[in-house]
């Protein structure tokens, strides 16, 4: 049996005060695959990733991770097969030091002291934070810290990772790092965001959630090409798919009043594309 | 309110001392949190015009700096930190207790003062004790120590938490202030309307981060308790000494007032 596939089934979620987070989401993501969940803010992203390891409960429908459907009897096993990485790693980091962080997991599964320590160290290594791991979490860098955040869930061997907004918060150097490292990654992985040049590179698949709903569910590069369907659902074609904004103006939809570059300014500008 | 949060950030350093590796610095966290523990409570016992007694004292906040390899003056500044607090309490003592205690020429001492200043000296001691302490041990350290010292379990797990969340927390309460201080114009104080409503804010922003501090808990297979492994210590022959040692020396001092002592003895072989 494989653990690496999660399904929903007609997921809906109304929040206590009668929000209506999910209508109807339904989707399957086989083994080894990258999927993005893009999307509006409040259009459900964060809503779905909470009951992908059960944080919530949806008011109907099914949750199906590897063979069997999500229940209170299996959480413990689904929490470990899914590792979910949160937005603020401030909120993840909560033990005094790097390695008590990336060990709580472990340890709360029981394991031997010898496997955690290697376990620890793996994952340490892996996110290229070894020499990071008696440092108190609160020294860290925030690309430090995101580094570190998902090396807390690795130590868990989980088969599905789960990320929401990765690239959140990090400068451009550290986001490509971040990129590069979850490419080299070869579990299931769900990523959520508004960088939606990081799906575009990192996803094969995306999934567009508008309002509750999934209003499309394809590969990344017809999702992105697709201007309707990305202007019904608030979002925009990843940057690095506009055309150059100084030799070809008109690819990129920016107001009038607020021209890009000052025309005293504007050089001769040379382009091979 | 940036004043604190320099200081708060500065706290980050006595992390960093605590890194140290001293005779001090490896001994067992519980062999440092008894022998302090035991020199807080013998200093503050003293009677309240109390003096000169305590000032022998001062040699074991003396004696750790120079063991422990710490920068007094940092230390020192953490002291000045906690001093106005303590002068706070003491500072209605000279208006209240007239009593003439001491006569030096013409000046007249009041049982206020001397009160006063023996508080003074008694938070300069605890204080230094308590800041040492954490530089040559280190906050988690405390907390597991005082955890194999039998205190339960949610509270040294709600201290460490507290030590975690301080720095996220003071940001997050400078930064409600700055936002204020900036739209109000050169217009000074904080009425209680707009004072209440801000504290509101970062009671709910903090309760929704516990929240997330939860989930992630959840997410890694928390059941209840918090397990550390790493530390390993054992209260050996050297914790022994150490506690031994300091704690016999606390209440001979307690005992007996050591500069007295020592004038009688000195006056005496005078005469």
């Amino acid at each position: 049996m494989s653990h690496h596939i999660v399904e929903t089934r007609h997921l809906k979620h109304i929040y206590p005060d009668g929000t209506i987070a999910l209508k109807d989401v339904s989707f399957r993501i086989e083994h080894g695959e990258s999927v993005g969940i893009i999307g509006a803010n409040g259009a459900g992203k964060s809503t779905l990733l909470l009951h992908l390891n059960g944080y919530l409960t949806a008011t109907s429908g099914e949750i199906i991770i590897g063979d069997d459907p999500l229940t209170k009897q299996n959480l413990a096993v689904i929490r470990r097969t899914v590792g979910m990485v949160f937005q603020d790693p401030d909120d993840q980091l909560f033990m005094p030091t790097v390695f008590d962080d990336v060990a709580f997991g472990p340890i709360n599964l029981g394991l031997s002291r010898a496997e955690i320590e290697t376990r620890v160290s793996e994952a340490l290594s892996r996110v290229e934070a070894g020499a990071l791991r008696d440092k108190p979490p609160y020294h860290l860098s925030c690309g430090e810290k995101k580094r570190v955040a998902i090396a807390t869930v690795l130590s868990m061997l989980p088969e599905i990772l789960v990320l929401d907004e990765p690239t959140n918060g990090l400068d451009p150097y550290a986001r490509r790092l971040l990129i590069a490292l979850l490419k080299g990654f070869h579990h299931t992985r769900i990523v959520t965001s508004h960088d939606l040049d990081m799906i575009f590179e990192l996803c094969e698949r995306t999934i567009v959630l508008h309002e509750g709903e999934v209003m499309a569910d394809g590969p990344t590069l017809e999702i992105f090409r697709d201007n309707a369907l990305l202007n019904t659902c608030r979002l925009e074609k990843p940057l690095a798919m506009q055309g150059c904004p100084v030799c070809s103006p008109e690819h990129r939809p920016l107001p009038k009043q607020q021209p890009l570059i000052e025309p005293h300014s504007r050089k001769p500008h040379q382009h091979n594309h | 309110m940036l004043a604190i949060n320099g200081s708060f950030l500065d706290f980050k350093q006595l992390d960093l001392l605590a890194l140290r590796q001293t005779a001090v610095h490896r001994l067992d966290p519980r062999a440092k949190v008894l022998t302090t523990l035991c020199f807080i409570v013998c200093v503050v016992s003293f009677d309240k015009y109390q003096i000169s007694a305590m000032l022998p004292f001062l040699i074991y906040p003396v004696a750790l700096i120079a063991v422990g390899d710490l920068p007094p003056g940092y230390i020192l500044r953490k002291i000045l930190f906690v001093l106005p607090f303590a002068l706070l309490v003491g500072l209605f003592n000279p208006i209240f207790d007239r009593q003439v205690v001491l006569q030096i020429g013409p000046l007249d001492i009041w049982g206020g003062w001397v009160s006063c200043l023996s508080i003074l000296l008694r938070a300069i001691l605890t204080a230094s004790a308590a800041i040492i302490l954490v530089a040559i041990t280190g906050f988690p350290a405390i907390c597991e120590a005082l955890e194999k010292l039998k205190m339960p379990q949610a509270f040294a797990v709600q201290l460490q938490f507290l030590y975690r969340y301080i720095f996220v927390l003071t940001d997050e309460g400078v930064r409600t202030a700055r936002a204020r201080q900036i739209r109000t114009f050169g217009r000074r104080g904080l009425d209680l309307r707009h004072f209440s409503s801000l504290v509101g804010h970062l009671l709910l922003r903090t309760w929704e981060r516990a929240e997330r501090i939860h989930m992630a808990m959840l997410a890694r297979g928390f059941s209840g308790e918090v397990h550390s492994t790493r530390r390993q210590s054992h209260f050996g022959k050297p914790e022994l000494i150490f506690t031994v040692c300091w704690v016999a020396l606390f209440i001979l001092l307690r005992l007996y007032n050591a500069p007295q002592l020592l004038g009688s003895l000195f006056t005496g072989s005078m005469q």
